[in-house]
């Protein structure tokens, strides 16, 4: 009897487990996600009542009359900015340094990596200062400066690896038959690269979009992005208005991931950790 | 066009890839080059793509020098390896890049492209040119390949161990179909293999190399049956060695004495092929014509073919292949003298 008993009970002890600690992620990810969504429908909720007093979407309106859709506005379009500018930047820098042996090609790669591995706080502090000097501090211009200074390890460092995961035979083919290095560029090299510039692009338009501690420092008082908008409006004590920023921030990243998870391979990223 | 190559040297760091090499590839012969790994076949194969720059000596493609002109304009075209087809264009596009770099009119560059797979027999294949390279096997994308190289009408056909990727018996096919075509267009082909029997197979001439210099070239039958150095004689084909002490009538080898009348005196190497001996067991005398050598029976492989023996012979261990099994045990193994090849050690 015992031998057909236990597996079964430890069938159920095991599912039970596993039930469990599929609540308790499901909790510990979606229990801060809810009480924003709750928050942003929320006209009055005072402690110490369990639930909001008053429900209604007020401060929805409230907001998308107001100041965020030009905190929106503005973000994307630094987010645009800063992403073309990376790429402009990027694309034939990290192709040299997947196919050429570019003297110092550990040092370059590595200055790109500089501004992460220090304080944020501290490096951006000093490039405010650095900007007032030079009269870009609290422009736009300014903010789109400070964020490719985060953005570029990502571009460079992707980017490289994603043009040294194209075979160089396949170049090499091309020049045997008569194609300039150029040609070869646009009809090999670029074709079969743009999954993977895609992720990265991706990756830095996300990054601009969602970078708080810069933008801060170096945009205030005149740039305003989603993410600093949220930030004063819940030390102001707005909760309401905080939560419908944080959601309405989640939005882009999330529909990007899925987009994301279509072109991001893990060769991608085998840079990191490789010099 | 015959092709010339003369005292290239090409070094990576302290490593000679090529270490003064000269040599003609003859106008509409296929030269095989041969040789292990790291020889330096496949440098010369790039330097003559213009892949690899040469430090010192001369490229010539008939009466033109070559050697400084880049690759798009040196008129070669090359087989890779691994097939190096374009994974985004259809096998249409890949085999019509060339002829769109050369501004071929629309409707001649597609009755070329056809003509060029039926060629390489691919043609009749359905769709074959609006699929990717990646829905083909291994032998149709090289067969592509191939056919990209051709269509261009280059003025020499470079090949880098074409079928080396290749499973046995397709590699086999292939490799009677490259030696078709390359007699049909009547191209100056060189072809860079590891593979002995490959290089013998489909060659017009053989070059041999080791080291970044060339050992041996010749036909493949002289470089098979005289083989110039012990080298030679063990890369081609499945090769015994013995060392030995060579006199004016005779050969020493431990404690076993075997005719000799050939030039080399002192320390020598001894080579024959397992297949050229024979093997039986017992203390017979040797046949008139052979050199006979004693030894202890440990091993026997069938192979399909043949049996494979290994033979312990004054603490070496000897391959020696034959129809009929023969039991462990004592053994004499037969050499023909005209077999047995003698080096200076």
């Amino acid at each position: 009897m015992t031998t057909s008993v236990g597996p079964r009970a430890d069938v159920f002890v095991r599912t039970t487990l596993r039930m469990a600690g599929a609540v308790l992620v499901a909790f510990v990810i979606f229990a801060p996600l809810s009480s924003l969504v709750i928050w942003s429908f929320t006209r009055r909720w005072s402690w110490p009542h369990p639930f909001p007093q008053e429900l209604g979407l007020f401060y929805w309106r409230k907001v998308l009359e107001g100041d965020l859709l030009r905190a929106l506005e503005s973000g994307f379009l630094i987010a645009v900015i800063v992403t073309a500018a990376t790429l402009v930047l990027t694309v034939p820098l990290a192709y040299l340094l997947a196919r050429y042996p570019v003297p110092g090609k550990a040092v370059i790669l590595l200055v790109f990596l500089l501004p992460h591995a220090f304080p944020q706080l501290p490096v951006f502090v000093n490039a405010t200062t650095l900007l007032y000097r030079v009269n870009l501090a609290a422009s736009l211009s300014g903010v789109v400066l400070i964020h490719m200074v985060g953005a570029l390890v990502y571009a460079v460092w992707t980017m490289t690896a994603v043009f040294r995961s194209i075979p160089e035979s396949l170049e090499e083919a091309a020049w045997n038959l008569g194609a300039s290095r150029l040609k070869t560029f646009r009809t090999v090299a670029l074709p079969l690269a743009t999954p993977g510039l895609i992720a990265s692009t991706l990756l830095v338009f996300l990054y601009s979009l969602d970078e708080f501690t810069g933008t801060l420092l170096v945009g205030s008082p005149f740039v305003l992005t989603l993410p600093v908008y949220m930030y004063r409006t819940s030390v102001g004590y707005e909760l309401q208005v905080a939560s419908i920023a944080a959601l309405i921030l989640m939005l882009p990243g999330l529909a990007l991931l899925v987009v994301l998870e279509r072109y991001l391979k893990s060769e991608y990223l085998s840079m990191f950790g490789r010099l | 066009m015959d092709v010339r190559v003369e005292g290239l040297v090409k070094r990576y760091g302290r490593v000679a890839a090529l270490d003064g090499v000269s040599m003609a590839f003859a106008s509409g012969a296929l030269t095989a080059i041969l040789g292990p790994s790291g020889c330096g076949k496949t440098t010369l194969l790039r330097s003559l793509a213009g892949f690899v720059m040469v430090d010192r000596g001369r490229i010539l493609f008939g009466a033109e020098e070559v050697t400084a002109v880049s690759p798009q304009a040196r008129g070669t075209a090359m087989v890779f390896q691994h097939y190096a087809l374009w994974p985004h264009m259809t096998v249409f596009d890949n085999v019509a890049y060339g002829l769109r770099l050369r501004k071929v009119p629309d409707a001649e560059l597609r009755s070329r492209v056809e003509k060029v797979l039926d060629l390489v027999e691919i043609g009749r294949v359905t769709g074959v040119g609006e699929r990717r390279p990646a829905e083909l096997s291994g032998g149709q994308q090289q067969r592509v390949a191939l056919a990209r190289a051709l269509v261009v009408e280059p003025r020499v056909l470079l090949l880098d161990e074409p079928l080396s990727n290749l499973d046995a018996k397709v590699r086999q096919r292939l490799r009677a179909e490259v030696r078709r075509l390359q007699k049909a267009v009547g191209i100056t082909a060189v072809y860079v293999t590891h593979d002995q029997e490959e290089a013998l197979a489909i060659a017009d001439a053989v070059v041999l190399m080791n080291a970044g210099r060339v050992v041996q070239a010749g036909s493949p039958q002289e470089i098979y049956s005289h083989p110039t150095t012990a080298f030679a004689a063990d890369f081609l084909g499945v090769s015994n060695q013995l060392a030995g002490v060579a006199e004016a009538d005779r050969l020493s080898v431990g404690a076993q004495r075997l005719p000799y009348g050939g030039p080399v005196r002192g320390r020598a190497t001894l080579i024959f092929r397992a297949a050229d001996a024979s093997v039986s067991a017992g203390e017979g005398g040797a046949s008139p014509g052979h050199a006979l050598l004693r030894g202890v029976l440990e091993e026997r492989l069938f192979l399909g073919s043949v049996y494979r023996h290994y033979v312990r012979v004054e603490g070496e261990t000897l391959m020696v292949d034959g129809a009929e099994p023969v039991e462990p045990g004592p053994v004499t193994v037969q050499v023909p003298v005209a077999k047995l090849q003698v080096y200076a050690a």
